[in-house]
C-alpha cells in the first residue's frame, strides 16, 4: 500500500524543460508588460534615448565637444532651419556657439546615462556591501552602519552630494577639475545615495539568514563567505534591482541639478543639465529651444525610466499582485 | 571516506530493538544549557531601569542516543525542542554542558565552521520543518543535493556528483531527472524528500529531524515517515526525532524523552511511555491523544498553558498545571531518577510514592 501511495508523491517522468526564451515569454512579467500600454510606450522611448546615447557619434550631424566642428556664425538657428552661411540643417536650431542642439541632447544625454548609470552601480556595490555585512553579522558593525545610514538620511541627498562635490574637489589641483568631473560627479551622487540600498540588503538578509536553507548550509559547516555569497546574496538582490531602476531615473535628475547648479559637468563637455543651466540664459530672449528641447529630452528620459522603475516594482512584488 | 558502521538494527518492527537497547552510545549530551538575552535594547534598559532578561530555552537537558536507534523529542511548543536540535549540529553554541559524539568532544562544534570541523560535521545531517524555507528557491534541486558532495568531497568529478544526485533522488522516491528542476515546482512532500535526499548526500550517521513532517498534509506525513524507516534500516542510521504529534512518535521512536519548559520531565522506551507514563505531564499529553477506537473513557484535554519560560515556575517548572502539586514542588526542582522499568522521570510525586503507576 506504501508503495502506491509512493507513486503519486512522484513526478513521471519529466518532460524536456522548455527553452529559455519560451520561458521567459511565458512568464508573468511578460504578460503584464503586454498589457499595459504606458509601460510599453516607456520602454520604447528608454530604448530610444538609450540607442541614441549610444551611437550617437553615428547619428548625430556634429561633434558637440569638437570646437573645430562648430560654426559660430551659425548661432541661434532657428529649429528646422537650413542656415543662409553653411548649409548646415539644424533639426532643433543651434545654441549661442553655433552648436547643434540635437547633436548636443545626443551627447549630454551619453554623459547623463553614464554618469546615472555608473552612480547607481558605485551606491548599489557599496550599499549592497554594507548591507550584507550589517545583517549577516548584525551587533556593532550593524548599529555602527546603520546609524550612519541615519544621520546620513537627515540631510537631502542632493546636499549631501554637493557638499561631497565640494569636499572631493577641494582635493584635486583645479587643473584636474574639468578631467575628473564625471568621476567627482559619480563618487558624489554614489555616495550620497548608498543609503537605500543598504537599508533594503540588511533587511532582506536578516530575513534570509534565518531561514531553513541557511540554517541547512550551517549544519554543513560551510564557511560565512560561502553562505554569504552563494546563498544569501543572489536571494536578497531582486530588492535591489528595483530600487537600482528608479534609482537611476534619481541619479539622472541628481546629475542634472549638479549641472544645473554649475558644479556638475562644465559647459565644454554638456550634460543634459549643464545645457539646461546655458539654455535659460535666453529663454526669453527669443532662443527657447535652447532651453526647450533638452529640457524635454531630460523629462522623456527620468519619466520613463521611473516608469518602468515602477512598473517593475509592482511585478515582481507578490505583496502588491 | 569513513564509511559507515555495519547496520545493527535488524528488528526495527517490533518496537524497541534489543539491539539498539544494548548498542554503543552514539551521543551523549550531558547538562545542555542555551539560554538568550531577551533584554531590551541597552539604551531603553536604561531608560526604563528594566532588569536584564535572559531567556532559559533549554536548561540542564541530559540524554543519551545509542547508534541505530531512534530517540524522540515530544513536548509542547516553546519547550525547547528545536533549541536542543539546534544545540547538537551545532547552530547554536552551548550556554552550558557537554556533547560528546561517538567519543568526540562536540561542545564547541558552534565556533567551529568551514574545514576544521568537516570531518565531524559530515557525519550527522538535519532535516528541517518547512520544506519551503530549507532549500534554496534560486538553485536546482541537483545543486541542493549536491552541495555537501561539493563541499565535503572537492575531489570527486562532477560526472561522480551528477550520478550520485541521480542515486539519491532515486532513494527517496523521486526521479533523477528532477534534478534540473526548481524547488517551486514541487510539492510540500516531495520537497521534504529533496532535504531527506541532500541529508543522506554524504552518507551520514546521525540524523537530527526537526518535526520533519509537521508542515506536510497528514496522507503525505505516513509517506515520508516510512521513507525515513526504510532509510534507517537501509543505513543504520540514528535519529533524534523532534515532534509535538504524540500519534508520529508511536510511529517512529524507539525511546521518548518528554520536555517542559527547557527540560526533561522523562525519558523512557516508547511502549513503556504510551502503556504507563509516570509524569503527570506524560499523563497528561498521552491522554489528550485522540484514538480510532475510543477507550470508553472521556478524552482528557490538556489544560492550562506553557509559562512563559523567561519567567519560569520555581521548583518543578511543571507544578501551576500539576494535580499533585505540593509544598515541596513549589521550592525544589525534582532530579531524574532511574527507576525499575527502564524510565527516568524527574517529579516528587512519583519519587515518593504519591501517584501509582
Amino acid at each position: 500500500m506504501n508503495q502506491d501511495v509512493k507513486t503519486t508523491d512522484t513526478v513521471p517522468v519529466a518532460p524536456p524543460p522548455p527553452s529559455r526564451l519560451r520561458t521567459f515569454l511565458a512568464s508573468d512579467i511578460v504578460y503584464s508588460w503586454q498589457r499595459q500600454p504606458v509601460v510599453i510606450i516607456a520602454t520604447l522611448v528608454t530604448l530610444t534615448m538609450f540607442a541614441g546615447a549610444l551611437f550617437a557619434p553615428w547619428i548625430a550631424p556634429q561633434n558637440p565637444f569638437d570646437p573645430r566642428q562648430l560654426e559660430l556664425i551659425d548661432a541661434f538657428t532657428p529649429p528646422l532651419t537650413t542656415s543662409d552661411f553653411t548649409g548646415n540643417f539644424y533639426l532643433l536650431g543651434s545654441d549661442s556657439q553655433g552648436r547643434d542642439v540635437f547633436s548636443a541632447i545626443l551627447y549630454g544625454s551619453r554623459i547623463s546615462l553614464l554618469v546615472g548609470f555608473a552612480a547607481v552601480l558605485f551606491a548599489l556595490a557599496l550599499g549592497t556591501a554594507l548591507g550584507l555585512m550589517a545583517g549577516f553579522r548584525g551587533g556593532w558593525r550593524d548599529a555602527l552602519i546603520m546609524r550612519i545610514a541615519d544621520v546620513q538620511l537627515t540631510f537631502p541627498s542632493i546636499l549631501m552630494a554637493l557638499l561631497i562635490f565640494g569636499v572631493i574637489r577641494g582635493f584635486l589641483p583645479r587643473s584636474m577639475h574639468a578631467e575628473v568631473a564625471i568621476i567627482v560627479l559619480i563618487v558624489a551622487i554614489g555616495l550620497s545615495d548608498w543609503v537605500q540600498y543598504a537599508r533594503a540588503v540588511r533587511g532582506a538578509t536578516m530575513v534570509e539568514k534565518g531561514k531553513e536553507y541557511v540554517q541547512a548550509a550551517r549544519v554543513i559547516g560551510l564557511p560565512d563567505h560561502r553562505i554569504l555569497f552563494q546563498h544569501i546574496l543572489p536571494n536578497v538582490m531582486r530588492p535591489v534591482l528595483v530600487i537600482g531602476t528608479i534609482g537611476l531615473a534619481l541619479a539622472i535628475i541628481a546629475e542634472a541639478t549638479l549641472s544645473f547648479l554649475g558644479v556638475g559637468m562644465p559647459a565644454t563637455q554638456p550634460s543634459l543639465g549643464t545645457l539646461i543651466r546655458v539654455g535659460q540664459d535666453y529663454m526669453f530672449s527669443g532662443e527657447w529651444w535652447i532651453l526647450l528641447f533638452p529640457g524635454v529630452a531630460l523629462l522623456l528620459l527620468a519619466l520613463s525610466v521611473n516608469l518602468l522603475g515602477d512598473w517593475l516594482r509592482d511585478v515582481l512584488n507578490p505583496k502588491l499582485r | 571516506m569513513s564509511r559507515i558502521q555495519p547496520i545493527q538494527t535488524g528488528s526495527r518492527q517490533t518496537g524497541p530493538s534489543p539491539t539498539a537497547e544494548s548498542g554503543e552510545v552514539l551521543l551523549e549530551a550531558t547538562d545542555l544549557a542555551r539560554h538568550f538575552d531577551v533584554s531590551r535594547p541597552w539604551l531603553n534598559r536604561v531608560l526604563e531601569r528594566a532588569e536584564k532578561l535572559t531567556l532559559k530555552a533549554v536548561d540542564g537537558v541530559s540524554f543519551t542516543i545509542r547508534r541505530g536507534e531512534t530517540v524522540a523529542l515530544v513536548g509542547e511548543s516553546g519547550c525547547g525542542k528545536s533549541t536542543v536540535a539546534r544545540l547538537i549540529v551545532g547552530l547554536y553554541g552551548l550556554t552550558r554542558g557537554r556533547l560528546i559524539f561517538d567519543g568526540q568532544d562536540i561542545s564547541d562544534l558552534a565556533r567551529r565552521s568551514g574545514r576544521q570541523s568537516a570531518a565531524i560535521r559530515q557525519r550527522f545531517q538535519m532535516i528541517f520543518q518547512d520544506p519551503y524555507a530549507s532549500l534554496n528557491p534560486l538553485w536546482r534541486v541537483g545543486t541542493i543535493i549536491g552541495e555537501p558532495l561539493r563541499f565535503f568531497r572537492p575531489e570527486m568529478s562532477g560526472a561522480d556528483r551528477r550520478r550520485r544526485v541521480g542515486e539519491l533522488l532515486e532513494q527517496v522516491g523521486m526521479s533523477p531527472a528532477d534534478a534540473l528542476r526548481y524547488p517551486h515546482e514541487f510539492s510540500g512532500g516531495q520537497r521534504q524528500r529533496i532535504s531527506i535526499a541532500r541529508a543522506l548526500a554524504n552518507e551520514p550517521e546521525f540524523m537530527v529531524c526537526d518535526e520533519p513532517t509537521s508542515a506536510l498534509d497528514v496522507s503525505v506525513q505516513a509517506q515520508i515517515l516510512n521513507l525515513m524507516k526504510d532509510l534507517q534500516q537501509q543505513y543504520g542510521l540514528t535519529y533524534l526525532f523532534i515532534s509535538h504529534d504524540m500519534a508520529v512518535v508511536k510511529h517512529m521512536a524507539d525511546r521518548i524523552a518528554v520536555m517542559y519548559l527547557g527540560r526533561i520531565a522523562e525519558i523512557a522506551p516508547a511502549d513503556q511511555l504510551f502503556a504507563t507514563p509516570h509524569h503527570p505531564y506524560s499523563r497528561m499529553l498521552l491522554a489528550a491523544v485522540p484514538s480510532l477506537e475510543g477507550e470508553g473513557r472521556e478524552r482528557t484535554m490538556i489544560e492550562g498553558e506553557v509559562p512563559n519560560p523567561v519567567h519560569p515556575p520555581s521548583g518543578c517548572a511543571f507544578h501551576p498545571r500539576c494535580p499533585y502539586a505540593e509544598a515541596r514542588c513549589r521550592a525544589e526542582v525534582p532530579l531524574m531518577i532511574a527507576r525499575s522499568d527502564g524510565s527516568e522521570v524527574a517529579c516528587h510525586a512519583v519519587e515518593e510514592g504519591r501517584i501509582g503507576p
